[in-house]
């Protein structure tokens, strides 16, 4: 009597799941895998965006108004400084605190003030309050909240509605989403075919795509870069050998059409390296190279100095520039703040991925151009198009020390203010 | 990073130091977290390599004096407290504070300012700034670009025209009399965003 009472449930509780794990693997199926291998588009992603969208101004607003109401100060993280630093030029200060405090005619100033130090005083402070690398390698911050936990810094300003509306957020996106894309990552490895957490992509430009005997370069941000620009074209890969699942991957990889991959000890050789890939760029029937000339993934806000290896080779170049839409999801991977599990797991929970990829122009190296200034103005491309800042600073500085020629620059300005001064008066 | 008021909390103290140092709790905050980024290691402390690790300060040719400004004689390292003293330096005059001679010197008055700048020079801190200091500091400003008979002369002139004693160095009087004009509210002030 009672086996009877619980078959049933049994049953019930078997059709159930069974029902749902082929509705969801169907629907799966039907809406995301197929038409990406056929390229279909069904909108849905326009509609989400532009939902979320709307959802999270409205969630900024109910926080400001919570802040205002209290009467707190709202922490802005995005009014990105602590101080204002004025831009203007050594020379002008200099002689701007002389001329306040000089008793003297101009003509006669001397060389030297003791007030000089108060510039180079005042410089080091601000830079000890703020300073732009540092900057660079932490997460955008963003301006209005996108209901993730991560990027909030008002938590006391959050109203009961807003928590609700975040605790659904968590539900959709650890329930469903997150499944989804587990789901999806597992088929995808599987199958080869990698579209994780991907959800919008808008390339421009594609009659500029990188051919065969070229070199594609392009800015880094997270690994999500090599993903969205191996789904719109065949590229061969420049990289470690590592080991795990990465390695397996890299393995099958070169089964299909040869990359580059390096043991590590090679790395360090730049000339081995340097013949490889001249190698494979002479043979023209091979696929272009892609190559990520900053060295390590930088926030998406700017673009850093390009390591000068990849332009010495001496063939095509064709500029790529990816930007991610920071509203969504930040898929800026940090590598020296967390590991490659937990960031996966951070882009699989987020709302989505949004970037923007252009394919620019080719570009040669012109006569007289060394390796140097090919890269900058290839990173200055870059730049502009994506509406990043073009800095000059190295990427290595994320873990490195910057090197002495920046100081002597400073002694070089400072100097010619005073060595100048002295060739004038023995003129006069 | 947090909220306002949990960040406050965190810090002991944060009264008395706003009283003394005149920021407000916003500035206070965002100096927390800048000290916080600063601090790799997370021992609440910082040391002189994790200013070093500010790579324009690195550059800066005086770059090692002012970190060492930081740190009081025999210490080696300096905690949140002393960190925002010393910055507090930097702030902009109080217009509207009444002149007070039983309140001390309040931190970022003009001859605050000077004394910070003066013991840039005066490394020693003997109160005075010989020729061999001043030309040590020059020689940190300009290093290769010019001659050593230049760097002399350069600071003989200064010596020269500063020296009012005739003792052959600069005392701080004599060191506040020859930038008695100098705007040095605005030249040594750094304007926080609100």
């Amino acid at each position: 009597y009672f086996l009877l009472n619980f078959n049933p449930f049994d049953n019930l509780l078997c059709i159930l799941l069974g029902i749902s794990f082929t509705v969801w693997f169907t629907l799966l199926l039907v809406f995301i895998i197929v038409p990406a291998i056929f390229g279909v588009s069904f909108g849905i992603r326009q509609l989400y965006m532009k939902t979320l969208l709307k959802i999270f101004e409205w969630a900024t607003h109910r926080i400001e108004r919570g802040a205002k109401d209290n009467n707190h100060l709202l922490y802005k993280p995005y009014s990105n400084a602590i101080i204002a630093k004025e831009p203007t030029s050594l020379e002008e200060e200099i002689k701007e605190i002389r001329r306040s405090g000089s008793n003297r005619d101009l003509d006669h100033a001397s060389e030297f003030e003791m007030s000089d130090i108060f510039y180079f005083c005042r410089q080091g402070v601000e830079s000890i309050m703020d300073d732009e690398v540092t900057k660079r390698f932490s997460a955008e911050e963003l301006e209005s909240w996108n209901l993730l936990t991560r990027s909030n810094y008002n938590f006391q300003h959050i109203s009961l509605r807003l928590t609700v509306l975040w605790g659904l957020g968590v539900v959709i996106r650890y329930g469903f989403l997150l499944p989804l894309r587990v789901t999806l990552a597992f088929t995808g490895v599987g199958l080869l075919v990698v579209l994780t957490s991907i959800i919008g992509f808008l390339p421009n430009g594609s009659e500029n795509k990188p051919k065969n005997g070229g070199i594609c370069v392009a800015n880094h941000t997270s690994p999500i870069d090599v993903i969205i620009l191996a789904s719109d074209g065949c590229y061969a890969m420049v990289g470690q050998i590592h080991g795990g699942l990465m390695g397996v991957i890299q393995k099958s990889m070169v089964k299909a059409c040869p990359h580059i991959w390096f043991e590590r000890s090679e790395v360090k050789d730049r000339h081995l390296v340097a013949k490889r890939l001249s190698d494979h760029v002479e043979d023209k029937t091979k696929l272009p190279i892609l190559i990520f000339p900053e060295g390590t993934c930088i926030n998406n806000t700017s673009v850093m100095m390009f390591k000068k290896g990849s332009f010495e080779i001496g063939s095509t170049v064709y500029p790529v520039a990816i930007k991610y839409d920071p509203r969504f999801g930040d898929a800026f991977w940090n590598s020296s703040q967390f590991g490659m599990v937990n960031y996966l797991l951070r882009m699989m929970s987020s709302w989505a991925i949004v970037c923007s990829v252009w394919y620019l122009p080719p570009m040669t190296r012109e006569e007289g151009e060394d390796a140097v200034q090919f890269a900058n103005r290839v990173k200055a491309a870059i730049a502009r198009q994506g509406g990043l800042v073009d800095l000059l600073w190295d990427g290595g500085l994320k873990r490195g020390k910057v090197k002495d020629t920046f100081k002597e620059e400073q002694q070089k300005l400072y100097s010619k203010m005073l060595v100048g001064t002295q060739e004038d008066r023995s003129r006069s | 990073m947090g909220s306002t008021n949990s960040t406050l909390s965190k810090i002991p103290n944060v009264e008395e130091l706003m009283q003394e140092t005149g920021f407000t709790p916003a500035h206070i905050v965002r100096l927390y977290d800048r000290f916080e980024a600063l601090d790799k290691e997370k021992t609440g402390h910082l040391r002189p390599q994790d200013f070093g690790a500010i790579n324009r300060l690195a550059m800066n040719p005086i770059g090692d004096r002012i970190i060492g400004a930081f740190f009081s004689p025999g210490q080696e390292t300096v905690d949140f407290h002393s960190f925002v003293r010393i910055l507090a330096h930097f702030r902009p005059a109080d217009k509207k504070r009444p002149k007070d001679p039983s309140m001390p010197e309040p931190v970022n008055s003009r001859t605050s300012k000077l004394k910070f700048a003066f013991q840039l020079y005066d490394q020693d801190k003997d109160g005075k700034i010989s020729r061999a200091e001043l030309l040590q500091v020059l020689r940190s400003m300009l290093e290769m670009q010019v001659t050593e008979e230049q760097l002399e002369s350069i600071a003989d002139r200064t010596i020269q025209e500063a020296d009012l004693d005739k003792d052959d160095a600069i005392s701080f009087e004599e060191f506040r009399k020859s930038l008695e004009k100098v705007n040095i509210d605005h030249k040594m002030s750094i304007r926080f965003l609100r």
